[in-house]
């Protein structure tokens, strides 16, 4: 790779042994993708908890912490595996907790800033058009490149973690205009009048075109869809076809004014038979979680409507998560407390498939079935033996107060 | 009989080859405490890659996986190359963060040229893979 005078002054020394492990580990995934250079980034979003990370990774961090690894643009955190105020309650591992806390204190000691949420881009950090950042999880990468024109690969925690401390990233992938190019178009014929609809079409194409490069190009849609349905639509594109980017005629600001030559629609029909192929299993109603991505303002003040004057089935759960800000948020508006009057659990800064424990959770509570409006937390989950339900949001609070699966 | 790869990165390794016909994801399909695939209905289902040379097709899952490579390397549990036909950026970045030989691309498709259970050797500056020795 072709290093600027900064970096190979990174390299030497310059800037410290962490910079530099975090630089010539930067080079080795560069030259793999066959990077000519690095670019400078602007933001990181990273993913780190003890659940992903274990054992290994934790004394690996806190060594690095200790070495002086100091982060030079901002950075923050995604949706991790404990709220330590429900840690007892949820069945998780005191010593895991331990742990977490240590980690978190090591990433803070980076200057991490540990935001613990998967929706930066709703809540901390909107980048604009053409602004270079390194983010993960998927979710964010693909609202970055997608909505904001901005550019992002996925990258892991320790790719994410680098470019933290080196302040840039190999530029490969959807750094460069020749992947950021629609390569198949999608007429949107469907009405899509709930999130779950928009992830539903996010399995649909997803699962069709599963392939990184792949960059679908919605047009025909009827009306302007807004930021909580692009988002559960780039979420499920991400989770189910391992997709980074997709455009949207008239919405988007990289979107083509020509269409690619394959093409696909997704009608009302289509949506119907989505719904219908998750299979009931044993009737389960017992668990109704929603989260995965975390909920907005918007979400939580939706679901606060649908659970006014109603209450959770007795002997059933009902999870929603969100990040701090928006939970405080809800608090003074009063969506929290309805909420906990229904008896809903909040937890915050987690998501619910990576919980610490989740695997012995499920099997405490026999839980079998896991019913959500999220298409992209229905299809990661199924590795903790969960069979999962697709369901509209509605129809979930209903799911949830009634105790019945329909 | 040896394969070409189009991307490479790690030093020269050997061991038994495990050949599968489904893509991988150390999240949803392997038990990151015994090295052993778990996922219901996997092809590979019940298969320890502990110490084995793995081909698989394609990628699977999300941000998560990116340390999960170095936490089954910790626990002693890694396998010693992941071979895949197609990739992304999280299994790059997971497997060099790792110290695992990886490599993408594939010409002729494994299924033509070594079965699980075969002695391979990778060697990743070359970007070849050859059949050292047929399974017995």
């Amino acid at each position: 790779m072709e290093l600027t005078p900064e970096e190979r002054s990174i390299l030497g020394g310059g800037r410290g042994e962490a910079a530099k492990r975090a630089l010539q580990y930067q080079i080795e995934v560069g030259r793999f993708w066959g990077a000519k250079r690095f670019v400078p980034v602007t933001n990181v979003h990273m993913m780190g908890d003890i659940e992903v990370m274990g054992d290994g990774g934790l004394a690996w961090l806190k060594e690095e912490a200790g070495s002086g690894a100091r982060c030079v643009v901002g950075t923050t955190t995604n949706a991790r595996c404990m709220d330590f105020a429900h840690c007892e309650r949820m069945g998780q591992d005191a010593g895991e907790a331990v742990k977490e806390k240590e980690l978190i204190a090591a990433l803070r000691r980076m200057d991490v800033v540990t935001t613990d949420t998967c929706i930066n881009y709703q809540t901390v950090y909107q980048p604009h058009l053409g602004e270079h950042v390194a983010w993960g999880d998927t979710g964010t990468v693909i609202y970055a490149n997608s909505v904001f024109g901005a550019r992002s690969n996925f990258e892991a925690g320790p790719a994410a973690l680098a470019a933290a401390l080196t302040g840039r990233t190999p530029e490969y992938g959807f750094h460069l205009d020749e992947h950021r190019k629609g390569t198949f178009a999608v007429e949107l014929k469907a009405k899509l009048d709930d999130l779950a609809d928009w992830g539903a079409v996010g399995k649909l194409v997803g699962e069709s075109h599963q392939n990184y490069y792949a960059v679908p190009v919605f047009h025909g849609y009827h009306r302007t869809p807004g930021a909580d349905e692009l988002k559960h639509l780039g979420a499920a594109l991400a989770s189910y076809g391992s997709m980074a980017m997709f455009h949207f005629a008239g919405v988007t600001p990289e979107a083509p004014s020509m269409l690619p030559n394959e093409k696909m629609a997704v009608s009302d029909a289509d949506l119907e038979a989505v719904y219908r192929n998750f299979k009931l299993g044993d009737g389960d109603a017992r668990l109704v979680v929603f989260s995965g991505p975390q909920q907005s303002l918007f979400e939580m003040k939706n679901l606060s409507d649908l659970f006014e004057n109603r209450k959770v089935k007795g002997g059933s759960t009902c999870i929603v998560t969100t990040n701090s800000a928006i939970l405080q948020q809800s608090r003074d508006l009063g969506y929290a407390q309805v909420l906990q009057g229904a008896g809903v659990t909040i937890l915050e800064g987690v998501c619910f498939y990576i919980l610490q424990n989740l695997s012995p959770m499920r099997e405490k509570n026999r839980w079998t079935n896991m019913v959500s409006n999220s298409a992209k937390i229905v299809n990661i989950i199924g590795a903790h033996r969960f069979n999962t339900i697709l369901r509209r949001t509605a129809d979930c609070v209903e799911i949830a107060c009634s105790g019945v699966l329909k | 009989m040896s394969i070409t790869v189009n991307r490479a990165f790690g030093p020269v390794v050997e061991g038994e080859a495990v050949v599968s016909e489904e893509g991988f994801s150390p999240r949803y399909d392997l038990d990151r405490w015994s090295g052993v695939i778990t996922k219901p209905g996997h092809k590979l289902e019940g298969t320890s890659i502990v110490d084995k040379i793995c081909f698989f097709p394609t990628a699977k899952g999300g941000i998560a996986a990116g340390w999960a490579f170095y936490d089954i390397k910790w626990k002693k549990i890694a396998p010693k190359a992941f071979i895949f036909g197609v990739t992304n950026p999280v299994m790059v970045q997971g497997a060099v963060f790792a110290g695992i030989p990886i490599t993408e691309g594939w010409s002729p498709h494994p299924r033509e040229a070594v079965k699980t259970g075969d002695w391979v050797r990778v060697d990743p500056a070359r970007r070849i893979i050859e059949v050292l020795r047929r399974k017995a």
